[in-house]
């Protein structure tokens, strides 16, 4: 497991060619420029496979949202699967009103997301 | 400020006439245009939403909405200038018919002012990131509007109700045998 620079994101490879983005804390405005910057970061690396796991973020609002929206689009430019995990309810909630849960790959389970 | 704020946050609706925002909200909150104050104005305000019988999924976007519109404000009315003021309003709407409640939020500043028929929610088609804030806080919110203040800077209020579930008792319906004594719960009778 390699930490990057950022205070409340780890960075864990699982797999050759398969990077887990793990942030520990809200994304809102204030933190989704770390967010941002760390995606960028693994996506200029030559990875496959990007997984964002949500399993400890309580909260994300609109900014959160586009920051991803961003990666995505950087993702199929490179070629690397984005997928999000372990999203909570209310998380999740805020993709359904942006009606956005259709556009990112959305599973369950860390576990899902490597394998999918 | 507050007066003239108050002033304009009572209600123009007659048929839900339940906005007690006549004098003064009942919660005032100045806070500073800094991001890293946003979890404490959406903490607080998915507490208070808690208290007025909102479910927890509710709370939570409800705080989302008040976090998209002091974003709003930060980001495009104060340019990201991180030391401007914000007020932030909170008051209960009491009981009616149809509703356990409400919240009225009202968040007012001193950024640039915009026409209030420019403040619009995008078209959600064209998938890009950022301009969702206005229509999130417009999709969770029941009442939404925007105005100019005197002056300058802009005034947003919000109302949400919360709706009476039709099939939980009220504490007037209940039956005198569900009354709890202090003795049925001291510790002596355990």
């Amino acid at each position: 497991m390699a930490n990057s620079q950022s205070t409340f994101i780890s960075v864990e490879q699982p797999e050759e060619g398969i990077v887990v983005l793990v942030p520990s804390a809200d994304i809102d405005m204030s933190r989704s420029p770390e967010l941002r910057s760390v995606l960028r970061q693994e996506m200029g690396r030559s990875v496959h496979k990007l997984i964002v796991d949500l399993d400890s973020v309580e909260y994300m609002d609109s900014s959160g949202l586009a920051t991803l929206v961003e990666a995505m689009r950087n993702a199929s430019g490179n070629k690397t699967k984005l997928v999000i995990c372990n999203m909570n309810p209310k998380v999740s909630a805020i993709f359904e009103i942006a009606r956005l849960d259709s556009f990112f790959s959305i599973v369950g389970s860390r576990e899902e997301a490597i394998s999918l | 400020m507050i007066s003239r704020w108050i002033q304009n946050l009572r209600t123009t609706d007659p048929a839900r006439n339940t906005h007690p925002m006549d004098q003064r909200p009942e919660i005032e909150l100045r806070l500073t245009s800094d991001p890293m104050y946003l979890c404490g104005a959406r903490e607080l305000v998915a507490c208070i939403a808690r208290r007025i019988g909102f479910d927890d999924m509710d709370c939570a976007k409800i705080a989302l909405a008040v976090d998209e519109a002091l974003s709003n404000i930060i980001r495009h009315g104060y340019e990201r200038a991180f030391d401007k003021p914000i007020w932030l309003g909170i008051s209960p709407l009491k009981p009616s018919a149809n509703t356990i409640g409400g919240i009225v939020i009202a968040i007012e500043d001193e950024a640039k002012q915009v026409d209030p028929c420019h403040m619009k929610g995008r078209d959600l088609d064209d998938i890009k990131p950022g301009g969702l804030g206005v229509h999130i806080i417009h999709e969770v919110m029941n009442d939404v509007s925007y105005e100019k203040r005197k002056g300058c800077g802009m005034r947003l209020v919000m109302t949400k109700y919360a709706p009476r579930p039709s099939d939980s008792p009220r504490l007037s319906d209940q039956a005198p045998s569900c009354k709890v004594t202090l003795n049925d719960r001291s510790p002596s009778r355990r």
